[in-house]
């Protein structure tokens, strides 16, 4: 299978700071492709070279093996991390405005269920939640009917509610044999809808892969967690188990024997907590600082 | 150029304009504002150019040549019986002469052209008064409607009205727009920025065009207009300046992302067409450095091109200085400011 986007080599050199320092990967057609980091990682400077916006000091990015050029316009949705929309217009008319723009247009009717719009298609944008904001901002990038879609950490700022009812409008999109390309640095959406990614810090990729293959590669070891209480200081000293606060942490690479350990030694098994890493777990190890930060 | 692509953001920005209750009041407001005002305060004729002062003491008659000054139409007298008073009020430029008719004397402020010019209408009264002589001028009046100063000051506030809307509507407009990435937005999609700028700049012709017919409109069933010129060259030089404007407008906008810095080009831009393009008073006599410095300026084209139209009756031939230089300079603006433009200042 062709790659969607190959992007080879690409450098930006902004005067006193390397926004990305000579990164390579591919997007294979009809994946979701996370692009992680935390902010400053150049995950926003690597899209918006994708999509045009800016220029690259070097390096290049193909689309199905060809160079961009002002056409691809025609064939690309994007949705930027800060987009203000026009004042005093309504959601409908931004609708018909950006439509205006392209040859070829996804049924109206069709965005606004796509998008959910339906509720709020005659209010100002000045008036808009940001999830509406944000559902409306999602419409604009799929009004082309594009073959690729750029969401640039599209639910900052969003409340859990809204960002859950916007990961499943990102799943429908998806499901439609689209390729999506996504910044974020929530591992949980990147781990709920990314079928490859790649992880940034200051400018460079750091490591690549599915989700499950990195985690895999990483860690081998799952986290058993106990009251603190629970467990004699003995035991803990001589397995070597960390405490952590009121709790203790126990890595394991075999649950059922570490399990069956602590029943032989008679510790009680309330508010035990199996928990296996995750991609917030593995930026940690490869970087040595979390990725909220 | 599309011209979908083009219509629909004309129409956008057209659409926010109108929309934008607060904006719309206040370009009709200020320009009807100013004009009121100015028709209240050089009309009729209650006005008064100069102001004398005479120092009288209690009881004291007035004699032959006082009266005869007081008659002096235009000059208003003002008594004043302490001395240091009157002569403080003279040094401040309050009053333009003080007269001492007992003492035979009077006090001149020779900072003030005002001051020297009442002294020779009050010299003038004196020596007529004396030799008791008619002058051998005949006097006659103008015939015709006279030309008020409403009628004199209207092209200026008018153009100076459509100035502040070209130049703030377009350039702060178009800031505003690269800060919060609406440009950056609308440059993700095939829209070019010719067809993004020529938009902006249609949009802000026929907001200005309307706006100022409006206004003038409405002003001239209370002022009824002086206009000696066809109304179609006045319109069509209205249309010449505001397109010259409103491009000079894109060109100081064209780079800039702060809104702090483009409020401050705009007012370096302005402030030196709001004193000299005449809006408010004649640069006839400047020295010529002056009128030189005006001439590159393109509201002093518009102002002088529309109050010939509306005061001598000049038509398009007779005004065909100022039509070439806003077509000039637009030109210019616009080839400057499309090489410059960019949709977003990359750091």
């Amino acid at each position: 299978m062709s790659a969607a986007v190959s992007v080879q080599s690409l450098t930006k050199q902004y005067k006193d700071v390397c926004a990305v320092d000579n990164v390579s990967f591919e997007v294979e057609t009809g994946h979701c492709f996370g692009l992680l980091g935390p902010n400053g990682a150049g995950k926003t400077t690597t899209i918006e070279i994708m999509e045009g916006i800016i220029s690259a000091s070097s390096g290049e990015v193909l689309y199905k093996g060809q160079q961009v050029d002002r056409q691809i316009s025609q064939q690309i949705g994007i949705q930027f991390q800060h987009t203000a929309l026009q004042d005093f217009l309504t959601v409908k008319e931004t609708l018909n405005l950006f439509a205006s723009f392209y040859q070829n247009t996804l049924e109206q009717s069709q965005l606004i269920e796509l998008c959910d719009l339906g509720d709020f298609l005659n209010r100002d944008n000045r008036l808009l939640s940001g999830g509406q904001r944000q559902r409306l901002l999602l419409a604009l990038a799929l009004i082309n009917d594009p073959k690729i879609i750029f969401l640039d950490e599209p639910t900052t700022g969003l409340d859990p509610h809204a960002r859950r009812n916007f990961w499943q409008l990102i799943k429908n999109i998806k499901a439609q044999n689209k390729t999506i390309i996504l910044t974020t640095h929530y591992m949980d959406e990147a781990e709920q809808l990314c079928d490859d990614i790649v992880i940034m810090d200051k400018g460079r990729i750091i490591e690549s892969g599915t989700p499950h293959q990195l985690l895999t590669k990483h860690f081998e070891d799952v986290f058993i967690y106990l009251p603190l209480k629970q467990v004699e200081e003995k035991l803990i000293n001589e397995q070597g188990w960390q405490v952590l606060a009121d709790r203790i942490e126990i890595k394991s690479q075999n649950v059922e024997q570490t399990l069956a350990l602590l029943m032989k030694h008679q510790v009680s098994l309330d508010g035990l907590h199996v928990k296996s890493a995750n991609l917030d777990d593995l930026f940690l190890k490869l970087t040595g600082h979390s990725l909220q930060a | 150029m599309n011209f979908k692509r083009f219509f629909a953001v004309f129409k956008a920005r057209s659409i926010e304009f109108f929309r934008d209750r607060s904006s719309l009041g206040w370009n009709l407001f200020f320009p009807v504002l100013l004009l009121i005002g100015f028709s209240f305060i050089f009309s009729g004729d209650g006005r008064s150019a100069y102001k004398i002062g005479l120092l009288e003491t209690q009881g004291q008659a007035q004699n032959k040549a006082q009266q005869a000054l007081k008659e002096i139409r235009f000059i208003d007298f003002i008594n004043y019986t302490d001395l240091s008073l009157a002569k403080e009020k003279l040094s401040r430029h309050s009053l333009d002469l003080l007269v001492d008719f007992e003492g035979q004397r009077y006090w001149v402020n020779d900072e003030s052209s005002n001051s020297y010019l009442v002294e020779k209408i009050f010299l003038g009264e004196q020596l007529g008064q004396e030799l008791g002589q008619q002058s051998n001028f005949t006097r006659l009046k103008s015939s015709g409607r006279g030309i008020r100063y409403v009628d004199w000051v209207l092209p200026g506030i008018l153009g100076m009205n459509m100035m502040f809307s070209c130049l703030f509507g377009v350039g702060y407009v178009i800031v505003r727009y690269r800060k919060n990435s609406v440009l950056k937005r609308l440059k993700a999609t095939p829209l070019t920025a010719f067809e993004f700028v020529s938009a902006q700049l249609l949009s802000r012709l026929f907001i200005v065009m309307f706006m100022s017919t409006v206004v003038y409109s409405g002003c001239n069933l209370f002022f009824d207009f002086f206009m000696l010129g066809s109304y179609f060259d006045l319109i069509l030089i209205g249309v010449l300046g505001a397109f010259c404007l409103i491009s000079l407008g894109l060109l100081v906008a064209s780079r800039s992302k702060s809104e702090e810095l483009i409020g401050g080009l705009l007012n370096l831009t302005s402030w030196p067409m709001m004193m000299l393009s005449g809006v408010w008073f004649s640069l006839e006599g400047a020295p010529q450095a002056l009128k030189n410095l005006a001439d590159l300026l393109p509201l002093t084209h518009l102002v002088a091109g529309a109050r010939a139209v509306i005061t001598e009756g000049a038509t398009l031939t007779d005004i065909s200085y100022h039509v070439n230089a806003l077509l000039l300079m637009s030109a210019l603006f616009l080839t400057l400011g499309s090489f410059l433009f960019s949709w977003n200042a990359e750091r």
